[in-house]
């Protein structure tokens, strides 16, 4: 599969100077055509600050420190995201790459209407558009995530939370862009109403084709929507795989960890440990893998030595993997 | 712990038919016309706590699971029916009798990072703890306090302020201020979901162990309802303000009853299951309905796929189920048919069916036994 966004040693820092908290540090991702890649880590893990830094949403005082965000369209010479003027960037969201942030619920305008919130999006990018092909527009938007179009003339607090974040998911699709970043989209809601909107919004993908980041720290949810998952720590992606691999057989501890710390609902009951210790102080990074205060595995290379993020010698079957940990060097 | 054959455990805190309506306040014109109208937030809840035993109450935000733990904290006052601790019907409206409540049921709330007052050290919030409940806040209590949550040593945490605590440290002070008041139940309102994932279990593991130690009752609050099953030996279901169903974990999360928990147990995240797509029906499902005008009958009844005519008249008795001692289900699904009109069970789909017929050889109750000695002792 081609790749549509490719984000290469990318550095993200909170403040200036000797007083900069790097909150993620070189990082490699793709993103592939058609793909949901799922982002899983703690709270303070970079995954919110790496969709943001990458898409040049940070409020200061985050800082891009380097590294590069390739964007390939479907038709034409790829860009660099981060090198973009003001009127290309403008441009260029909501129109190729749209998010759905955290808390999406309450980022609606409480005294506009959801017609008029969703007719703006599109007036900006397609100016020369009517207004009753707007109104239409979003009407079909509404359809298609389910709420009946005569919610239009509704005010966001005559809406459910639910409703709030389908409203949400239906702007950032107006235009069809290629890639949407939802950040922990679900969090906020029942898990009867995650399930419903994580179904719609595969049943969405399918029929239109977008890609997909989806953040969040629900790992169990991550194995059972999405195609591959990367995951992070302390600002580092530490393993990378197809979901089906890292829920059976996940190399690195911090992923083993993480995933055995979600009391199964079927199965044999099982004693949970979780991991003992708590998520690294950004401002004191152990000099090695950063994991290894906390890990149960670590040996002499682990707290020296940064272990490099590699295709691992020891993985069965696919190429398709990377890990960084020194109990799986590169071949 | 042994789930098998838990000791009978006295009963600490019940409450019976407990009700709580709260006023909607009217306004202009509505305020003249209109009789007062109220959300109904918790109608008819019948729990009991045991000495020695995690009870969990499961449920959607606004099902009323947070308003049954303030009522039995005695932070509201209840509409209707009756707190009994210790076999004694109490209600205290603050003052001398509601800190002498306090001291035998403490609550733990969701959010460290707001419990915790930012201004003041561990040292402060335990030793007024102590204080208020009349124990002897000496350096000693201090450090057996946190040895209690695991936070030693002592002098490395007493004199930190929230802030410099993770999330985790901070609700294990909460627990252990709850604790300085030597309780004899505690209700822990969602205690870890504000809690980072890999440290969540090791919090639960905590209370688990202090259960044990302590001989203590625990209400757990979690719309989580895999954690239900690893941490609590009862689960008790709640939807808009009732109580659906209840049995112990196991049998309510592997052979729920009600429609309404199984559609919680189908929605839980499920890695094993890979087709993430389905072709499953089940697209819209509505969403849980106003609690100012409830729907009449069982509450489920507009989004339940098997309902009847009589869902929608009458509201459903707590109804003993037959594959497990002490499950049961507020459905009439299961009620015994006596042959008058609830011939038009149309929809009913196979495992309901199943699950009707008042048959004590079921499979089911062979499958929750083999599962319950599956158990590791933890």
């Amino acid at each position: 599969m081609t790749p549509v966004l490719e984000i290469k040693g990318l550095s993200v820092d909170y403040g200036l100077g000797d007083k900069a908290v790097r909150a993620v540090r070189e990082v490699d991702l793709t993103l592939r055509r058609g793909e949901v890649l799922g982002l899983a880590g703690e709270s303070g893990s970079g995954k919110s600050t790496l969709a943001y830094g990458a898409t040049r949403l940070l409020p200061p005082p985050g800082v891009v420190a380097g590294g590069s965000v390739v964007y390939h369209p479907d038709d034409g010479a790829p860009v660099d995201v981060l090198r973009m003027t003001h009127a290309e960037l403008r441009a260029f969201r909501w129109d190729q790459l749209s998010i759905v942030f955290q808390g999406a619920m309450n980022s609606l305008n409480p005294v506009a209407t959801i017609a008029d919130q969703l007719t703006d999006v599109i007036q900006e990018h397609r100016p020369k558009s009517g207004k009753h092909e707007r109104v239409a527009r979003a009407a079909e938007l509404l359809n298609l995530v389910g709420i009946a179009s005569d919610r239009l003339t509704s005010y966001p607090h005559q809406l459910s939370g639910g409703m709030r974040q389908r409203v949400m998911i239906a702007m950032a699709l107006a235009l069809e862009p290629r890639v949407v970043i939802m950040d922990e989209p679900t969090t906020a809601l029942d898990v009867v109403m995650q399930r419903q909107i994580m179904r719609q919004l595969v049943k969405l993908k399918q029929r239109l084709g977008f890609s997909v980041i989806f953040i969040t720290h629900d790992l169990s949810l991550l194995a059972e929507f999405s195609d591959r998952i990367a995951i992070m720590y302390g600002g580092r992606i530490v393993e990378e795989a197809p979901s089906a691999d890292i829920y059976a057989d996940s190399m690195h501890p911090y992923s083993h960890g993480l995933l055995h710390s979600f009391p199964a609902l079927h199965g044999p009951r099982r004693g949970l440990a979780g991991i003992p210790g708590s998520p690294p102080d950004l401002r004191a990074m152990p000099v090695g893998c950063a994991f290894a205060p906390r890990c149960a595995k670590a040996f002499d290379p682990c707290h020296t030595d940064l272990p490099p993020l590699t295709r691992p010698g020891d993985a069965s079957g696919t190429d398709d993997r990377t890990v960084a940990c020194w109990l799986h060097p590169a071949a | 712990m042994s789930d098998t054959a838990p000791p009978p455990g006295a009963v600490v805190l019940e409450a019976e038919g407990l009700t709580k309506h709260f006023p909607v306040r009217a306004r202009g014109r509505a305020a003249l016309t209109r009789t007062p109208r109220v959300v109904h937030a918790v109608d008819d809840v019948t729990l009991a706590l045991h000495r020695g035993r995690v009870t969990a109450l499961v449920g959607e935000s606004g099902s009323g699971k947070s308003t049954v733990a303030r009522l039995l904290a005695q932070l509201y006052p209840r509409t209707d029916g009756d707190i009994r601790l210790a076999g004694q019907s109490t209600a205290v409206k603050g003052g001398r009798a509601f800190k002498a409540y306090a001291k035998r049921v403490q609550m733990i709330f969701q959010d460290p990072f707001a419990s915790l007052n930012p201004v003041h050290t561990v040292r402060y919030h335990l030793t007024r703890a102590l204080k208020i409940h009349g124990k002897k806040a000496d350096e000693q209590g201090l450090r057996e306090l946190l040895g209690r949550v695991q936070l030693t040593p002592a002098e490395l945490y007493l004199d930190k302020y929230p802030h410099e605590l993770s999330g985790g440290q901070r609700q294990r002070v909460s627990i252990a201020r709850a604790l300085a008041a030597d309780p004899e139940a505690l209700l822990a309102d969602e205690p870890v979901s504000m809690l980072d994932v890999s440290i969540r279990l090791g919090v639960l593991n905590l209370l688990r162990d202090l259960k044990e130690r302590l001989d203590l009752a625990i209400l757990y609050i979690t719309h989580d309802i895999a954690s239900a099953r690893y941490f609590a030996d009862e689960t008790l279901v709640m939807y808009a303000g009732r109580m659906v169903e209840g049995g112990d974990s196991e049998t309510v999360t592997q052979n729920p009853a009600h429609p309404y928990t199984r559609l919680l147990v189908d929605s839980a995240p499920n890695p094993e299951r890979l087709s993430a797509v389905g072709d499953e029906d089940e697209d819209d499902l509505g969403e849980p309905p106003s609690l100012i005008e409830p729907p009449s009958g069982c509450r489920f009844h507009p989004r339940c796929p098997h309902a009847m005519a009589i869902c929608e008249a009458q509201v459903p008795v707590r109804i003993e189920l037959t594959d497990a001692p002490g499950h049961w289900a507020a459905c009439w699904l299961f009620a015994e048919k006596t042959d008058d009109e609830k011939t038009d069970v149309e929809t009913a789909d196979a495992d309901a069916a199943q699950a009707e017929t008042p048959d004590a050889e079921t499979p089911d109750t062979e499958t929750t036994d083999a599962e319950k000695e599956q158990e590791v002792v933890s």
